[in-house]
């Protein structure tokens, strides 16, 4: 912009020419041009808001929203859930399909059978704690049953501890197996060993087992077959999570530490599988995906249904739940649950959704017959002014 | 080889002297010395004292490559919220509190500052290029080794270069002219690139080079320039050369050729460089664009504001909420409370310290950081359409609006008051010569007027275009010249094919005839002269032939004729015109008889003036031709060039010029060949080559066009003559002695020449009337001065009729001086022009010394056309709600008339007068007027329901701002108030300037007449600091740029008065009608766009920070963001950047049409109601809102699931961005199939991004690492139903506000919108409807819409019966031991006093105010009517008096030619005009422009400036305490004896009582009052 003066300058040159040369044809115009867009006139719609033109589409939400609602309502209940709340020893369990009692076997009161487990803060003790819940159930789960452990007040969501964690290790990286992001500090290293897997996420992995036995009619127990493979996302174990390349995890690991708070180093966590251990252990890799809220549920074991069997996944009847008490939670006022469940397609069982699009819909709908209300008593003008067309 | 030798020794001589120069220069740092080149150019580079100075080459480039990243960024941290953005991105490092990756958290400001630093790049890169290309451009420079001119780069040129340059060629630096091919020694430019003017201006060698004959050789210069520094002023340049003989010459500005202007009409000028480079003035006035904020950026930046403190508490809140978090665990770590990387526990204070920093970074989004480069990027976009308006654009001069400052276009849209210039803004600038008086006996030209009126036809009938418009043309019967008569057939036809605004190849082809001529449409340039007058020029002419041939004194002839003679010879010479020839329009036509130059020795007026000379110049001087160049010699070099010359000349006159060049000259036939000869080589005859005139000013060219209709024609002007051709007497030279330039001080211009038949020293003079008037020579007492006196009296008859009439009037008179006198002047003249300090004002002095004593010859009235469209223009910004202030330098009678032309006054309101010559008058003044003013009104405000069914425009409001100081709201009545430039200067005083406002804003519109450049900065100033308001300057000329400067938006009308104005503009526009589309259309779109788009983004980011916000009270206020960071900062960056610039550059909520057919709905930017404070929290709840709904919805959805922190982030995302689209889709009036491509772009952009981001890397992106998270989200029919819930849920309410508002309670704006839906022909009608429901303007809406009420602007102020009133008030004072003596034609009063008497009509209006002691007068029957009654005072209210101020025009304007009895009685019977002279005032309507107004239009406010004033004598205090005790006074009244009596007061009465409206409060006031 300094050289204003300058561009009048060669602007100067034009008609200096022009005068030369006298043709007034030759002069450059510099008349803009006429088109829609530069003359701002391109071809538009040009919605106006009033009560008139909007009411259609408040009633057209609302009778799309209030069937859809009513339907996602009616899927979501036709899931059965039901969270194994082992609170009180002496209670039989019979729930209904619509029953979510907040009940857990944390091991609060005195009453439970695991009040003397959660009495345990200690994270890597060596003496296993075990305690039994017993439980009926009223109908029978006739699909494949999806069986979570559930934490509350557990914020696996703190910033610090999402953080806590090195995705290149996870991934097989071998220098960082060695040498672990300083992300996962304190987790680092322990006893200036490398710490493999590192980090707070992976130090604090929920370390309790659950087993799960139906208790015939004829009081024997029959341990239902969990499958603990396929719980995590498919992309997680084959690509996400990686061993460090080696055949005997063992050696691998070599010169690396447990985590602080494991009981033994990550190379065993399912010794029976070898595709299920080490980084690609999916309780491991399940834990890691850190949950978005304070209480959350992860899946833990599914219960498949049997092939060309026409007997429920889990019949009716009694059953016993088989907890290994490792996971200490009454420190932060944390509980512990159980669920079994069955899934649609639109998820677990949540009526919510159902219930949003119901009443975002109701109210759509009233706000559409308020509009046509305003429009009769105050829009006529505008009808009026509308007329002439 | 002896010659070389010389040379050496001289070098070093000179190398010495430059030594000792140097010195001198160091001690001395005022100066600059220049050396020629040539003598250095063996010695090292060092010895060359003119190293020092800057050489050619250019850099305009602000950076290099080297210094580009350093100092860009620097500039950009100049910019509060980069440095903020910048220490947010450095926060981010600090371990402890950081949220992102570092690196990333950096790319947000990265990319906004690497956006601006390629902006940066690329412009200074289009710089380097144009300097390049400037640098590389060729020129001649003298070369010592070649000993010729060669071929050299600009930047090769150094201070201290010989140039030679050619016609059409640029000069490359500023050059001292030494040698010019032209015969005078004259080069003439065009410096049209540095100031706009398009006419040539001459430049003059140095004085001692004139006379070299032979080519100029730079080889021999010797001389040393000592010269100013460098600096800007292109008006000035002085120093001195010192030759090698010791002798000094001064250096004036005329020998300066600047850098940038372009020779013409010049074949070879030489020239040494004084200034090279970027210490040329041209460069050294380049100065960048200007720097303004908007209103709405300042509105913006506190709603920034607004946004830290929510950011801050925001923090605050996470930061407490996280100790508490904390602490509730006590010594209890839980597992997820991860250590300090330390493993060190950090205490829960500490803890929140760090993390309130955390946060900050995590809602950094808040404080938007793409805001200020969308709004940026928005306004460059809004700026090129504008540019790109075809409306805007003006074919005649092909130019279309410039926007120079390119972030204040919203303030377009805000403005509330304007300030106009009026002449070359409101007017065309193009002078029409109209009429005159010559002798106290006026010409009419009543043709003229016709034929002007034809042009108003034209224009008018454009479409219709009727053939035979040269019919209808007038004739002249009595001029008998066969030629003439041809004449007016041929300018019948050019002003057929010229009209102004004919089809579009007439107007091309008119454009680019006036380019080559400025000032020269036809409509100028063809005048008709008056029958009457011509004849007289004839008779005169042949009179004083027939005197001149039988050497018979001229002083025998009657004095009229010769006045006549005189006052053409003045109008002819007295100017600084150019002649040229069309054919070539830049090569001057040169008549040359004889070399002459203005006398600049006291040696050569010696010689010139020698009685003995005299005698025999008389014979010669008219007519010897001469070709000086056939016998130059070659040997003055650098010899006293004056007295040598003359006497050369001397001997050329005598020699080849007998007594026989008398009959030469006076032959009838006046072109011989050897007169006739034009430059360009063509015989022609004098019809043939029409001769065009350039001017410096538009009314100058006027004036010698009309002397030319009346063919005394200027045919050649060179330095030292004047050439002009008569009728009868043939061509005459006049030898121009001196040109006193015209001066805005001496407010005239004089030239001194030797009348070539009386041989007398005359001097001419033009001037305005106030002050030629007052240099006249008193008559003598006897009946010779009764004469004189006579023809005074009535020349200041015409004057103040023209002055009436909307005219520009000149007073022209003559001073014959005799020898002796004017040997004296000289004398100290030439002591004055030879001074080197304090030249100018010397030569002020001098001037003054020789204007005395003048004889008067007659005065002109000139027009200035009104531009096309302004009246409508004017119409429509005030119905627009826009406060019109006309400030002019302007006689107050000429800016009234022109007001009244334009609409600016309506002949139905009122108009209040300030003319006052002390600050204590002009306290009173104001104390009455605004006491009026509220007696007034106030009885309309105390019936407010009744008032506002009263049309609203009569009574409109501005809102004033909450910080002014006073909070009632002002009305806005019908009134305009008029103020002098001196009452101006009083008021604009700090004590004064609160109750000048108070009078100033509830007047409809101002007009400040006389007003200097400074006093409209100061008005301008004070309206804006003071009533806190948007105002707007237009203007066009170098008196405006302060005014231009000071204004929140600065106009420019790049019109003929140069490009001063428009280089201090913000915007250039070709028309001032072009205003109304520029603010009505543009500033209200821009306006609007830029606050929809600034709270769209408001809303925005606080809508997406507060999704965070809540997760806060989930993850314990740890900082965690389930957004994931990537999303979270190019979110704003990206994801939802387009849609609102598409939306921001393109959106309209109402058409341009309906925009500007209701000029109404541009109040809604004025009061700012797209973007007021409370829209800020309305949107900030509605993001709030809308961002509980987008969280809790997903809440909800996945609560107690196997959900992890990014697989349900992610679509809360999603979630926010439909919404935030969807949000701006309501918003978006306007849907082109742009909007729909930058909104499904977004999303596209969205999601393509996240489909990429989350299958690239499984490892890269922690702590995210959202492998595959959006491809699994993508196969959940849970995320699609999440979609289409959440952004209904969240936009619900706001769609449902939108549409009742539009049902309910419409703003006008979208009442528009309405409107465009229609079509166009019902529009059309409904529009017209609402227009013809005269006096309520505002009630836009059609019928059906007229109870939804206007939300707003207008207050519950009411006037009534304003309306119909036409009454005048004029607010002056006079103390009648003044005014008596004066009126009694005593001599008491000396001059002044005296005229004051003789122009008895202006008493008519002050007569009544003379002891006036009411706070205002009423002046006119209404006063007389209530007999001793204040109840007739005040019931004049609502009533209509143009019926006597018709009357009034008529007897005043009547009698021109029998002047009224002298004013013996008292004044006040003056004012009591009988109104059956009605029918007098008739004639008026004859002028074409002013006819309909004139019916009604007030002429009482017309009375001489001087006589109203209030002119409180320093003695009279007493006097003047008195009158404000009685002011002071609660209940004013009147003593009876003053009161005028009316004859017609029945009527008057009754009339009265016909128009009230009222009534109620009237007679409720007299009750208070009596």
């Amino acid at each position: 912009m300094m050289a204003s003066s300058y561009n009048a300058k060669e602007e100067d040159g034009n008609p200096s020419s022009a005068t030369v040369h006298g043709g007034a044809g030759t002069v450059k115009n510099k008349k803009p041009d006429n088109t829609a867009f530069k003359q701002q006139r391109l071809p538009a719609w040009q919605p106006i808001l009033t009560a008139g033109t909007v009411l259609p589409a408040f009633f057209v939400i609302g009778l799309i929203f209030i069937p859809i609602g009513i339907g996602l309502f009616v899927t979501s209940n036709n899931i059965k859930e039901f969270e194994a709340c082992l609170y009180s020893v002496y209670s039989k369990y019979s729930f209904s399909s619509l029953s979510t009692l907040q009940i857990d076997y944390t091991g609060v009161d005195l009453s439970s059978p695991c009040f003397n487990c959660s009495q345990n803060y200690i994270w890597n003790s060596t003496t296993p704690c075990t305690c039994s819940v017993p439980f009926s159930l009223d109908q029978p789960f006739e699909s494949n049953v999806f069986m979570y452990y559930g934490l509350s007040n557990f914020y696996q969501n703190h910033r610090r501890y999402v953080k806590s964690r090195d995705d290149s290790q996870l991934n097989g990286d071998l220098s960082s197996l060695k040498n672990p992001s300083k992300e996962c500090e304190p987790y680092r290293t322990s006893e200036n060993k490398p710490i493999a897997p590192c980090g707070a996420i992976a130090n604090s992995l929920f370390n309790d087992t659950l087993d799960l036995y139906y208790i015939d009619p004829n009081g024997s127990r029959t341990a239902i077959p969990l499958v603990k493979k396929g719980i995590a996302w498919w992309t997680d174990k084959h690509v996400k999570f990686r061993n460090p390349a080696g055949n005997n995890l063992t050696v691998v690991f070599q010169g690396t530490s447990k985590p602080v708070n494991w009981r033994k180093p990550v190379y065993e966590l399912d010794p029976s599988d070898s595709d299920n251990n080490g980084f690609i252990n999916e309780d491991f890799i399940v834990w890691m995906r850190t949950a978005a809220l304070p209480t959350f549920r992860k899946l833990y074991r599914i219960i498949q249904k049997k092939p060309n069997n026409m007997s429920p996944t889990l019949p009716r009847g009694q059953y016993i739940l088989d907890v290994t008490y490792n996971y200490p939670v009454r420190s932060f006022e944390g509980r512990k649950r159980m669920i079994l469940s069955t899934i649609s397609w639109m998820g677990g069982k949540n009526p919510f959704l159902g219930i949003a699009y119901i009443t975002v819909g109701s109210v759509c709908f009233f706000l559409g017959i308020v509009l046509l209300i305003i429009h009769h008593k105050y829009g006529n003008r505008n009808n009026n002014a509308d007329i002439p067309n | 080889m002896a010659r070389e030798k010389t040379t050496e020794t001289e070098v070093v001589k000179g190398s010495k002297e430059a030594k000792r120069q140097r010195k001198k220069t160091k001690k001395e740092y005022k100066t600059r010395t220049v050396h020629s080149n040539l003598l250095y150019y063996r010695t090292k580079a060092e010895d060359n004292p003119n190293r020092h100075y800057a050489d050619n080459k250019i850099k305009t480039t602000k950076y290099t490559l080297l210094s580009f990243l350093p100092k860009n960024l620097f500039e950009q941290f100049h910019r509060f919220a980069n440095v903020y953005f910048v220490f947010i991105a450095l926060l981010n490092f600090v371990p402890v509190c950081n949220a992102f990756q570092p690196e990333l958290a950096l790319a947000p400001v990265v990319f906004i500052l690497s956006v601006t630093a390629i902006k940066d790049l690329w412009e200074d890169y289009r710089r380097h290029r144009s300097d390049k290309e400037i640098n590389h451009m060729d020129c001649l420079v003298y070369s010592r080794p070649e000993r010729q001119y060669l071929e050299r780069f600009w930047k090769e040129v150094r201070v201290g270069d010989f140039i030679r340059l050619r016609c059409n060629e640029i000069l490359p630096a500023d050059v001292l002219l030494l040698s010019s091919s032209d015969p005078d020694r004259l080069v003439h430019i065009e410096t049209a690139t540095l100031d706009g003017e398009t006419n040539l201006k001459q430049r003059q060698v140095v004085r001692s080079f004139l006379d070299l004959d032979c080519e100029f050789d730079p080889s021999k210069y010797r001389s040393v320039i000592e010269c100013e520094k460098p600096n800007n002023d292109l008006a000035r340049f002085r120093g001195y050369i010192t030759h090698s003989s010791g002798r000094r010459d001064g250096l004036y500005k005329d020998n300066l050729l600047l850098r940038g202007c372009t020779i013409r009409n010049t074949e070879e000028c030489v020239g040494i460089v004084i200034y090279a480079g970027h210490e040329t003035k041209a460069m050294l006035n380049n100065n960048g664009p200007r720097y303004k904020r908007s209103k709405l950026e300042r509105q913006m930046n506190v709603d920034v504001g607004w946004c830290v403190i929510i950011l801050l508490v925001m923090c605050l809140f996470s930061a407490i909420g996280h100790g508490l978090w904390m602490y509730q665990y006590g010594e209890k770590r839980p597992v997820f409370d991860v250590l300090s990387p330390e493993g060190t526990h950090m205490s829960p204070v500490l803890s929140a310290i760090y993390l309130f920093l955390t946060m900050i970074i995590v809602f950094q989004v808040l404080i938007p950081i793409s805001l200020f480069v969308s709004i940026e990027i928005v306004k460059i976009c809004q700026v090129y359409f504008i540019h790109q308006d075809l409306e805007l654009y003006d074919e005649e001069t092909d130019s279309h609006l410039q926007c120079r400052a390119l972030n204040i276009t919203e303030d377009l849209g805000q403005m509330q008051y304007i300030f106009s210039d009026k002449t070359g803004t409101l007017t065309e600038n193009k002078m029409v010569f109209r009429r005159c008086t010559v002798a106290g006996v006026e010409y009419s030209h009543d043709a003229n007027a016709r034929r002007l009126a034809m042009y108003q036809d034209v224009v008018d009938s454009e479409e219709e275009d009727c053939p035979s418009h040269g019919g209808t043309l007038p004739r002249r019967d009595s001029v008998t010249s066969h030629q003439s008569a041809a004449k007016v057939v041929l300018r019948s036809q050019s002003t057929k094919s010229h009209r102004r605004t004919g089809s579009r190849a007439e107007a091309k082809r008119a454009s680019i005839l006036s380019k080559h001529t400025a000032f020269s449409s036809p409509m100028e340039k063809d005048i008709t002269p008056d029958p009457q007058l011509l004849d007289k020029v004839n008779d005169g002419g042949s009179q004083m032939d027939f005197k001149r041939f039988h050497s018979q004194s001229l002083s025998q002839m009657p004095s009229e004729l010769t006045d006549i003679i005189d006052f053409f010879i003045a109008l002819t010479i007295c100017n600084t015109v150019v002649v040229s020839s069309p054919n070539q329009p830049r090569h001057k036509v040169r008549m040359r008889f004889e070399l002459k130059s203005p006398v600049k020795t006291i040696e050569d007026f010696i010689k010139r003036f020698t009685p003995s000379r005299l005698t025999s110049s008389s014979n010669n001087s008219s007519s010897s031709s001469l070709n000086r160049s056939s016998n130059r010699g070659c040997s003055h070099l650098l010899t006293s060039p004056s007295a040598e010359s003359t006497l050369t000349k001397l001997d050329e006159e005598r020699h080849p010029r007998g007594p026989g060049g008398l009959e030469q000259a006076s032959s009838p036939v006046p072109a011989p060949p050897t007169l006739g000869t034009c430059y360009d080589g063509k015989p022609g005859s004098q019809e043939e080559v029409e001769l065009r005139y350039e001017a410096e000013s538009p009314d100058e060219a006027a004036l010698v066009y009309a002397a030319r209709a009346y063919k005394c024609s200027l045919v050649g002007r060179l330095p030292d003559q004047v050439t002009v051709e008569f009728p009868h007497l043939g061509r005459l030279s006049f030898e121009l002695l001196h040109t006193l330039g015209f001066d805005s001080n001496r407010k005239r211009m004089s030239v001194v020449v030797r009348h070539p038949l009386t041989d007398q020293i005359t001097v001419y003079t033009k001037g305005a009337d106030s002050v030629i008037m007052d240099l006249i020579t008193p008559p003598p007492t006897d009946s010779k001065g009764k004469r004189h006196r006579r023809i005074l009296y009535k020349t200041q008859n015409y004057l103040n009729r023209y002055a009436a009439d909307g005219l520009r009037t000149l007073c022209i008179a003559k001073k014959v001086m005799s020898k002796e006198e004017y040997a004296v002047w000289l004398r100290r003249h030439l002591e004055a022009e030879t001074a080197i300090q304090g030249r100018e004002d010397l030569l002020f002095e001098s001037a003054l010394r020789l204007e005395t004593n003048l004889h008067l010859l007659g005065a002109t009235g000139i027009e200035d056309r009104l531009q096309d469209g302004v009246p409508e223009t004017i119409a429509s910004l005030r119905k627009a709600g826009l406060q019109i202030w006309v400030l002019t330098g302007d006689k107050q009678e000429t800016a009234i008339n022109i007001a009244y032309a334009c609409k600016l006054l309506d002949p139905e309101e009122e108009i209040i007068t300030l003319n006052a010559d002390s600050q204590d008058a002009t306290a009173v003044l104001l104390e009455e007027s605004l006491h009026y003013i509220q007696v007034k009104f106030l009885c309309s405000s105390s019936d407010p329901s009744r008032a506002f069914q009263n049309d609203y425009a009569s009574v409109y409001s501005f809102s004033p701002p909450a910080s002014s100081s006073s909070s009632q709201p002002f009305l806005v009545h019908r009134l305009g108030l008029v103020i002098d430039g001196r009452t101006l200067a009083y008021a604009l005083d700090s004590s004064l300037e609160e109750k000048f406002l108070a009078v100033a804003r509830s007047c409809r519109s101002v007009l400040c007449c006389r007003s200097t450049p400074l006093q409209k900065s100061m008005v301008v100033k004070l309206v804006r600091n003071k009533l806190k308001v948007m105002t707007l300057a237009i203007g066009d000329g170098a008196n405006d740029v302060s005014m231009i400067q000071v204004a929140d938006v600065g106009v420019g009308i790049s019109g003929q008065e140069g490009m001063q104005a428009v280089m201090a503009s913000d915007f250039a526009m070709p028309r001032f009608r072009n205003l109304q589309k520029l603010l009505l259309v543009h500033g209200h779109w821009c306006y609007s766009r830029l606050a929809n788009m600034i709270l769209y983004f408001f809303y925005k980011n606080a809508m997406f920070v507060a999704l965070i916000f809540w997760y806060q009270f989930h993850c314990g206020f740890s900082g965690s963001a389930m957004i994931d960071q990537w999303y979270l900062i190019f979110f704003n960056l990206m994801f939802s950047a387009f849609p609102q610039l598409i939306t921001g550059t393109l959106d309209k909520d109402v058409s341009s049409e309906t925009l500007q057919e209701l000029p109404q709905l541009y109040m809604n930017g004025q009061n700012s109601e797209e973007y007021k404070p409370y829209m800020f929290w309305v949107n900030m709840i509605d993001a709030f809102y809308q961002s509980l709904v987008c969280f809790f919805i997903p809440y909800f959805a996945y609560v107690d699931s196997d959900v992890d922190l990014f697989t349900w982030g992610t679509p809360i995302t999603t979630l926010a961005l439909l919404t935030i689209l969807t949000h701006l889709g309501i918003e978006t009036k306007t849907w082109t199939w742009l909007n729909w491509l930058s909104i499904s772009f977004s999303v596209c952009l969205f999601f393509t991004v996240a489909l990429c981001y989350n299958a690239s890397c499984p490892s890269c992106f922690s702590p995210s690492s959202p492998y595959w998270t959006m491809q699994t989200l993508l196969g959940e029919p849970l995320f699609y139903l999440l979609c289409v819930l959440t952004p209904v849920a969240a936009l619900m309410p706001r769609y449902f506000y939108r549409a009742c508002q539009g049902s309910l309670f419409p703003s006008p704006v979208q009442v528009g919108r309405q409107l465009d839906q229609l079509p166009s022909d019902i529009r059309r009608n409904i529009l017209s409807l609402s227009r013809v429901q005269a006096g309520s303007p505002l009630d836009l809406r059609p019928p059906f819409l007229s109870s939804l009420s206007f939300a707003g602007p207008f207050p519950k102020g009411c006037s009534h019966g304003v309306a119909t009133s036409q009454n005048q008030y004029s607010f002056t004072k006079r103390p009648p031991d003044r005014l008596d003596p004066s009126l009694s034609g005593g001599v008491a009063g000396g001059l002044t006093e005296k005229k004051r008497c003789l122009d008895e009509e202006d008493q008519y209006t002050l007569a009544s105010t003379e002891t006036d002691t009411l706070p205002y007068t009423k002046e006119g029957p209404r006063a007389g009517t209530g007999g001793g009654s204040g109840a007739g005072t005040r019931g004049v209210t609502g009533a209509g008096s143009g019926v006597r101020l018709g009357a009034g025009d008529g007897e005043t304007w009547t009698g021109p030619d029998d002047p009224p009895a002298p004013l013996t009685q008292d004044c006040q019977d003056v004012t009591l005009l009988d109104s059956s002279d009605l029918s007098l005032s008739s004639w008026i309507t004859s002028t074409p422009l002013l006819g309909t107004p004139w019916l009604t239009t007030p002429l009482l406010t017309m009375p001489q400036s001087e006589s109203i004033q209030l002119t409180l004598p320093p003695a009279g205090r007493d006097q003047s305490a008195a009158y404000r005790r009685n002011c002071d006074d609660p209940t004013p009244h009147r003593p009876p004896e003053h009161r005028p009596i009316l004859p017609t007061e029945g009527a008057d009465h009754a009339h009265n009582q016909a128009t009230p409206t009222c009534p109620k409060e009237h007679s409720s006031l007299q009750t208070t009052l009596l």
